[in-house]
């Protein structure tokens, strides 16, 4: 964009491509970063940021495309390697040693002594310097756990930069800093670009990458979006531009329900929320009803869900299921109440990745049931090849475990285990991420069809088509808090994208 | 036997393939070749003889020694099922060993004598669910804590209640430790029944798939309706309990409490015999039929090595020989590597 305008380029990534097996993580992805810029680096949770870092670090290997380093090709073979080139990167959790001090922590790493030996009063000389850097003041012989976390952040990233470090990767280093630690972290920053170091900033906090950067690059579902200077780029067609793919083959094909047409209430929340976690907010589900829950990542979407279901225990509010008060409930309790959940990150949360296709798909279906009624065999077979069918899983049989299907037929199994419960209401975070096309479509038709059967969703989502095309009532979050509804013929891509960057008369 | 393992449970076109590729062979394999070599030791190794209405012969002594650990390691295969571990189930034993004396000096009638010794047991184990699963505390270390701690206990009862003699006759015990029904010595008769209760417990309820599922991933099973937590505790208190089973017949085999030296290194065989039987520390499945057939492989390789005349000292290492060489055939990477060398030769 202005490549010819501005000094030459530090690092030129150019058409880089990733895949893990069944998942294509990066594809043809370009990033170019000059020296004295601050590039925020954006994009929802597998949209391929840490990959691309990772090869940019060396940490990854890449299957396509070229890394230039000052104009000359470079294939890093590991971190150590990238860091010798000047490319050092701090990562969201500080990896440093809480009980060692301040002076050990930073000596760790590539040793200058002969045979390993540290020589201390160098080692604190040299821990002086690297913190003068970043014009910090601290005792160095504390434990670095003594330290608040912005310290602890600080600490981290003189850890990272050497002499010779020209390109410094921070992921998401203001993720567990409050407002006055930001401050002094991005004064540290300006303070470094002025001396001419390119800084690449992953953050899903938008205020912040206005505050900070120059460049935004966005990416989403390993595709560069786009990437300008943060002063051409408004924040709604930020917001756009992560979560909002441009319209046109999947328009939405169904009229949203109008609010007379609603069924009973099955779940009312009242006041439910969390400190330090989420809001309190309100939300009640229908009978018959798709809620959608939208907003960027970091906005408590997940939280929400979570809070619904009892994951993540409630410390305020009241929950009523089917006009029952339930109190503060736990996923098992929900399950009985007609509650059942598929989460977001099938590989930690949903799959018990050793059992079989059919172990998983009764898993929920026995725990309502208790353990001493276990459901017989054939009951199992019929079960699961019944879901199977159903829900189109491409599996030679249900005996396979679980965790040698690909993404979309795995989410499927998380869903048809929810399913097989036979829950009145239905959370599903995320329930499209990382699947094909053909899946994606299958799973939205799926959810307009359990609606239609008088079941109760509410469905968290980072792609605001799929939220568009499935909900009757859209519900927005933002930083943390539920800021409004949407439903009926107001839903639209715009008016939900407006309501999240707060343009519309929010509180923020 | 074979029904009790969930890989067992293919469909019958699956099913030839599924016995070639089976984990299960490899322990079967190794109990029979243990067998066959002491057949060539011992040559009348494999006689047995009715003495006294009782059967008696290698076979049967076999059979016979192989009980307790074969109890301890059945509890084990649960609670490993749930990517636990318990290191305590001998100190488990020293204190039920403890507990019997003292209630026998107490005077009390056979069967509170043997449900007090099980309570006993049901009460360690509610310790160690207590830790792991409402504490959160890593199994290793909350089961080390009785592990240490247990062999005390066991000595401070005596102290107090069994006098400066800690040894017993009991007709009843004797009963459990040389006793037969019909022929065969009651242990085994008691064992088979344990295990057939186990094995309704963990497959005939749905216990089974809770246990597997929170060992593979708890946080999924949590979310799934599954509570974990329940599923811990309940699994470390079945490894109490039949700890004590065992404490019990060991208790009646040595007319005496011993804490100190009791049971001592049993949790070891009990993990080998899991292991060999198929299982994975990393939790997850739970094979009860392949776990007996591990505490027999490590009973044989015993029985057979002092029939051998080889001093005691060798069994340990033989032992250990076989228990690498069972481990290395069930390892899938070393099983590629074998089917690799196999086929490129014909190639």
């Amino acid at each position: 964009m202005n490549a010819s305008a501005g000094p030459a380029a530090r690092v030129e990534m150019h058409a880089i491509g990733k895949s893990f097996p069944g998942v294509r993580a990066l594809s043809g992805v370009d990033l170019t970063l000059y020296p004295g810029e601050i590039h925020a680096l954006l994009g929802e949770n597998g949209a391929g940021k840490s990959t691309l870092i990772k090869i940019l670090t060396g940490a990854l290997d890449r299957d396509a495309g070229e890394i230039r380093l000052d104009g000359e090709p470079v294939d890093f073979r590991s971190t150590g390697e990238a860091q010798t080139s000047g490319i050092s990167t701090v990562y969201q959790e500080v990896n440093l040693i809480p009980a060692m001090s301040v002076t050990k922590n930073l000596a760790l790493g590539p040793s200058d002594g002969a045979f390993g030996i540290i020589s201390w009063r160098k080692a604190r000389a040299a821990a002086r310097q690297k913190l003068a850097r970043l014009n910090l003041d601290i005792d160095i012989e504390q434990p670095v756990g003594t330290f608040s976390v912005a310290v602890q952040q600080l600490v981290a990233i003189a850890h990272a930069l050497d002499d010779d470090t020209s390109v410094l990767v921070l992921d998401e280093p203001t993720a567990s800093l409050d407002a006055q630690e930001t401050a002094t972290l991005f004064s540290i920053l300006r303070d470094l670009k002025s001396r001419g170091m390119a800084i690449v900033f992953i953050t899903h906090f938008l205020d912040q990458v206005y505050e900070i950067s120059d460049r935004i690059s966005v990416l989403r579902n390993g595709g560069l979006v786009g990437t300008g200077l943060a002063s051409d780029i408004s924040r709604q067609e930020l917001i756009s531009m992560m979560i909002g793919r441009e319209l046109g083959e999947v328009e939405a094909t169904f009229a949203h329900k109008a609010s007379e047409e609603k069924g009973t209430e099955k779940l009312v929340a009242r006041g439910i929320g969390r400190k330090r976690t989420l809001e309190p907010f309100d939300l009640t589900l229908h009978a018959g009803e798709v809620v959608g829950l939208a907003g960027l990542l970091g906005s408590g979407r997940t939280e929400l869900t979570k809070l619904v279901l009892g994951a993540i225990r409630a410390d305020s509010g009241t929950l009523e299921v089917g006009g029952k008060d339930v109190g503060r409930n736990t996923p098992r309790q929900s399950l009985e109440s007609g509650i059942a959940f598929c989460p977001e990150d099938r590989k930690a949360e949903g799959l018990v990745g050793d059992l079989s296709i059919r172990e998983n798909i009764m898993l929920s279906m026995q725990a309502k049931n208790g353990w001493l009624r276990r459901v017989p065999r054939k009951q199992q077979e019929r079960l699961a090849s019944e879901m199977i069918d159903a829900l189109a899983i491409a599996t030679p049989d249900a005996e396979k475990p679980v965790r040698q299907l690909s993404g979309g037929n795995q989410q499927k199994v998380v869903l048809a285990r929810a399913l097989a419960s036979k829950p009145e209401i239905l959370l599903l975070d995320e329930p499209t991420r990382g699947i094909d096309v053909g899946a994606h479509a299958e799973i939205i038709m799926l959810i307009r069809r359990l609606c239609e059967d008088g079941m109760a969703l509410l469905v968290a989502s980072s792609e605001l088509d799929e939220i568009v095309a499935a909900s009757d009532r859209v519900a927005v979050m933002r930083d943390r808090r539920k800021i409004g509804e949407i439903a009926g013929e107001d839903i639209k891509r715009d008016n939900i994208i407006r309501m999240i960057a707060g343009e519309d008369g929010g509180q923020h | 036997m074979a029904s009790t393992d969930s890989t067992a449970e293919h469909s019958a076109p699956g099913r030839v393939k599924a016995i070639a590729q089976s984990r299960a062979i490899w322990p079967l394999l190794a109990l029979a070749l243990i067998l066959i070599v002491a057949g060539f030791i011992s040559p009348n190794f494999y006689e047995i003889r009715i003495v006294e209405g009782r059967l008696f012969g290698n076979l049967i002594d076999i059979l016979y020694r192989a009980v307790p650990t074969a109890l301890v390691a059945l509890g084990m295969a649960v609670v490993i099922g749930t990517r636990g571990i318990d290191l305590s189930v001998g100190s488990i034993i020293a204190i039920v060993g403890a507990v019997i004396v003292w209630r026998i000096k107490m005077g009390d009638p056979h069967v509170t004598i043997l449900f007090t010794a099980l309570a006993a047991g049901i009460l360690c184990g509610m310790w160690n669910g207590f830790l792991v699963a409402a504490l959160g505390i890593q199994p290793i270390i909350a089961t080390l804590i009785l592990m240490v701690s247990g062999r005390g206990i066991g000595m401070l009862i005596n102290l107090l209640y069994g006098g400066t003699d800690p040894s017993f006759e009991s007709a009843f015990l004797q009963g459990l430790s040389t006793g037969s029904i019909w022929l065969i010595p009651t242990r085994l008769v008691l064992a088979a029944g344990i295990f057939l209760a186990l094995w309704l417990l963990i497959r005939r309820t749905a216990l089974g798939l809770f246990v597997e599922s929170v060992g593979g991933n708890a946080a999924a099973s949590n979310l799934a309706g599954v509570n974990a937590r329940v599923i811990v505790f309940v699994a470390y208190v079945l490894c109490g309990l039949l700890s004590a089973w065992a404490g019990i017949i060991m208790t009646a085999d040595t007319h005496t409490s011993d804490p100190v030296s009791v049971a001592l290194y049993i949790e070891l065989d009990a993990i080998l015999a899991v292991v060999i039987g198929g299982g994975s520390l990393a939790g997850g499945r739970i094979y009860l039929g392949m776990t007996v057939i591990g505490a027999l492989v490590i009973q044989a390789l015993t029985t057979a090595t002092l029939i051998s005349g080889l001093p005691p000292e060798y069994n340990l290492i033989i032992k250990a020989l076989v228990v690498l060489s069972v481990l290395f055939l069930q390892s899938a990477n070393a099983r590629n590597a074998i089917r690799g060398l196999v086929s490129r030769k014909p190639s």
